[in-house]
């Protein structure tokens, strides 16, 4: 997966494209403000991404994942804010001896919000809808290796795949289970999870309230309300005038002092999984040339782009992987920003007097920005870039689709997306045959070290080919109310679990 | 009368089909494939096809535009691309925010820019007419995304007496509370309406009172006020009742930015993410209201001119001068 195209083109605004780097997710808690808590609290999260409808097969974007994954819906897995996947509705799996056949079996006790008892029956239907032809869900195509879903007994489910895939478990935790009998999954729901949907009004607002028959620990609080705005300064608004209790991904650094230099309010830092990218098409001059690669990578100073858009907040990285991700390594020293370096790898390459090139540039924050420092970074090494500014349809069309560039910024929102590099088709169309087998070698491993120690040796690889040059990591900021506890930091692929949030006063 | 409202009737019918023809092939020009919006990344050429045949965006256009009508006549403005939820019920509820705000924030304007525009006319040698006057002046040049944002930083965010944004989910189930959610955003509408309405309001009094008829009328010994209102009001009103229309219009048309500076689920954001999405049936949905709304605005204003000025009845039928 790479840039989130159910934002791309689901909330679709530019600006709200910008705003794609909510990666993250889970169920950590902030610090608790300790003491006695509202049990029966109104908690009121503000967020710019609302869902476009309700089903996350059928195009509900981004906003539907932050509001209702976790919180209506459960999977058999569930992915905590630190990344590890954690068995939920599936009480216990088993794996057959060629990693092919996996054996769930489910929770005991557990009941729809309609009342109907979960069953094997459920979790097939649910698989079979994320893998039918009209679903336009971004994990698809991860999990087209299922090839067989059989359900022996009401609490047990048999998958076999048609091969290894040690990021199946991984995979299973973005599908929700749903009711097999339900109806009209565009504007209501009925899932197994912490909170039932109150009320959903478009344009507006999400509420969510707490479902009594929960078959775990109930939400910490009542109600959770989620408000949405289109411009980030009347979300801050909201926020200072108490009609909101959380932002979940600020996206205005400009707006980040306000707070900080208040005390009601308390300014999270998370990890984000949101990379901006300088992607070359390795298939276009001059970039099939490794060292003009390496070259540009080393004249762009990261550090003084990510000072100048985010000030103190995100962090450098030196490949595809964000440390959230299992095989995480810090390779900022791989073609760490060094002009006189940049130089000597121009002049050996046969572009001692530089070249000239055209950045294809999505018309959103932060892009422009970056496209203007590059091109003065560049400049400075005789290197000339025109910044073609492109919007969000063209940028799919011309760069994704058609691979008719040279190279472009793009944010990707995802974790786990180092695996694009093993695809030679993928839009930048980095070609290394070791590489793609190594990606291919880790999906097929029979465990997570030997995917791991694979996975690593593509990170560190492709960082040595510049296959890309990765300019910085988003930074996930959350911002609330010093009267609310237990909200996510990190919000990977942007769930925003609701439950563990408490209130006082 | 009959006659005049037939032809206008007609008139309007026709107006509003070639707007929808206009609103449909400008639509179709925009670049973009609504498709994009309907398949996952990486999807197939063939994925990509039977997302526009889902949509029906690979039939030609003639049919898809009068599938359209077809759709449109039975009071259906067709089905949402992107959220497959139907556009009609959707336009209903944001009408529930952008008529109540486009009407309070038309009357207020009418409240105050009619007796301020009178009182710089009449008063115009005056330290209050000339002040007027210029407050009026620099009114016109104000944006108004730049006033709500200076309304909200001073009511909302400093003195907390009202909210900065957002509409309660329950919308008008508490009147006191969606009336709380409107008062900034209809004060900003009013202020910059009332400031371009003054001026007129103004000129139209000044020709008024620059008359012969009300010379004549003071002549004979009618007091001012009481020529005023016998024989200027009509007469003053008739330009001022035009220049509404069209102001009540354009703010229903401009309500989108005052929506998205206040955060209000109006029709204004509606099209704003319709456009944004190239969801072609919301954004035909909602301008094809709008454009209904408009020209009934202007049949209105007419008809009111009409009553008003007999000297009028004439001219607009159509028929003899």
């Amino acid at each position: 997966m790479s840039t989130k195209k159910n934002v791309l083109y689901g909330t679709a605004s530019a600006a709200a494209l910008a705003l794609t780097l909510t990666a993250c997710g889970g169920s950590g808690g902030s610090s608790a403000s300790g003491g006695t808590w509202d049990k029966d609290a109104v908690v009121n999260i503000g967020s710019l991404y609302e869902p476009q409808n309700l089903d996350n097969t059928a195009g509900g974007g981004q906003g539907v994942t932050e509001a209702l994954n976790g919180n209506v819906y459960e999977g058999l897995f569930r992915l905590t804010d630190d990344g590890k996947v954690e068995k939920l509705l599936a009480q216990d799996y088993e794996t057959s001896a060629d990693g092919l056949t996996y054996t769930f079996t489910l929770q005991d006790g557990v009941k729809f919000h309609s009342g109907k008892e979960l069953t094997s029956e459920d979790v097939k239907y649910s698989l079979e809808k994320v893998l039918a032809d009209d679903s336009q869900s971004a994990r698809k195509s991860n999990l087209e290796v299922v090839k067989d879903i059989a359900t022996p007994d009401k609490r047990t489910v048999k998958i076999t795949l048609s091969k290894k895939s040690i990021s199946f478990v991984y995979n299973l935790s973005y599908v929700w289970i749903i009711n097999s009998q339900a109806k009209e999954l565009k504007t209501t729901e009925d899932g197994t999870g912490p909170y039932t949907l109150n009320k959903w009004t478009r344009g507006s607002a999400l509420s969510l309230n707490r479902f009594a028959g929960y078959w775990g620990d109930a939400a910490a609080n009542k109600q959770v309300v989620f408000h949405y705005y289109k411009d980030a300064t009347a979300l801050n608004n909201a926020l200072l005038t108490n009609a909101i209790d959380v932002v979940t991904s600020e996206q205005s650094p400009d707006a980040l002092e306000q707070f900080k230099s208040n005390g009601n309010y308390k300014v999270n830092d998370g990890d984000s999984t949101t990379k901006l990218l300088l992607a070359f098409n390795d298939k276009a001059k001059p970039f099939t040339d490794v060292k003009v690669r390496q070259a540009v990578s080393a004249a762009i100073d990261d550090k003084k782009l990510l000072e100048s858009v985010w000030g103190g907040y995100g962090k450098q990285i030196g490949s595809m992987v964000p440390p959230t991700d299992p095989w995480y390594e810090d390779l900022t020293d791989v073609d760490a920003h060094d002009v006189k370096k940049a130089e000597k790898l121009l002049a050996e390459a046969g572009y001692a007097k530089g070249f000239s090139f055209t950045l294809d540039t999505p018309n959103y924050d932060p892009h422009p920005t970056a496209a203007t420092f590059i091109k003065s970074q560049l400049a400075k090494v005789g290197i000339t870039v025109k910044i073609n500014t492109i919007t969000p349809d063209e940028w799919y069309t011309k760069v994704y689709k058609n691979h008719d560039f040279t190279a472009t910024l793009q944010e990707h929102v995802n974790d786990r997306d180092l695996v694009w590099y093993g695809n030679p088709d993928f839009y930048w169309q980095y070609d290394n045959p070791q590489v793609t087998k190594w990606v291919e070698q880790a999906e097929e491993a029979s465990s997570t070290a030997e995917q791991t120690e694979l996975l690593k040796k593509v990170n560190r690889q492709t960082a040595e080919d510049a296959a890309s040059d990765w300019l910085y990591l988003y930074p996930q900021i959350v911002v609330a109310n010093n009267k609310i506890s237990g909200y996510p930091l990190n919000g990977l692929n942007s769930q925003f679990f609701a439950y563990d949030i408490k209130k006082t006063g | 009368m009959a006659r005049y409202l037939l032809r206008r009737l007609a008139f309007l019918a026709v107006s509003l089909a070639l707007a929808s023809v206009v609103l449909f092939v400008l639509l179709r020009m925009l670049p973009g494939d609504p498709a994009n919006a309907l398949t996952a990344v990486g999807a197939s050429p063939e994925q990509i096809a039977a997302a526009r045949h889902s949509i029906g965006s690979d039939r030609p256009l003639p049919e898809q535009f009068t599938h359209w009508l077809g759709q449109l006549a039975s009071g259906d403005l067709g089905t949402s691309f992107v959220s497959s939820l139907p556009v009609g019920p959707e336009v209903t509820a944001r009408l529930d925010v952008t008529v109540p705000l486009t009407l309070a924030a038309f009357v207020l304007a009418v409240l105050v820019a009619v007796p301020a525009g009178f009182v710089a006319a009449y008063k115009r040698r005056t330290w209050y007419g000339a002040l007027l006057s210029g407050v009026s002046q620099l009114g016109i040049a104000i944006p108004v995304f730049w006033l709500g944002m200076i309304l909200i930083a001073v009511f909302a965010l400093n003195a907390g007496w009202l909210p900065s944004g957002g509409f309660p989910q329950d919308g008008w189930s508490d009147p006191a509370e969606a009336f709380r959610a409107l008062v900034l955003p209809v004060v900003t509408i009013a202020l910059v309406m009332s400031a371009s309405l003054i001026r007129y309001v103004r000129s139209a009094t000044l020709d008024v009172i620059g008359s012969d008829y009300l010379r004549t009328a003071r002549a004979l010994g009618s007091s001012f006020g009481r020529a005023m209102w016998r024989h200027g009001l009509r007469n003053g009103a008739v330009p001022v009742i035009s220049v509404l229309g069209i102001e009540l219009a354009s703010t229903l048309l401009g309500a989108v930015v005052v929506e998205s500076v206040y955060a209000l689920p109006g029709l204004g954001s509606l099209l704003a993410t319709g456009i944004a999405q190239h969801d072609y049936p919301v954004i035909q949905g909602v301008l094809f209201v709008s454009t209904l709304a408009v020209l009934l605005i202007g049949f209105v204003a007419d008809l009111v001119q009409r009553i008003i000025d007999p000297r009028l009845r004439g001219r607009l039928s159509g028929g003899a001068r």
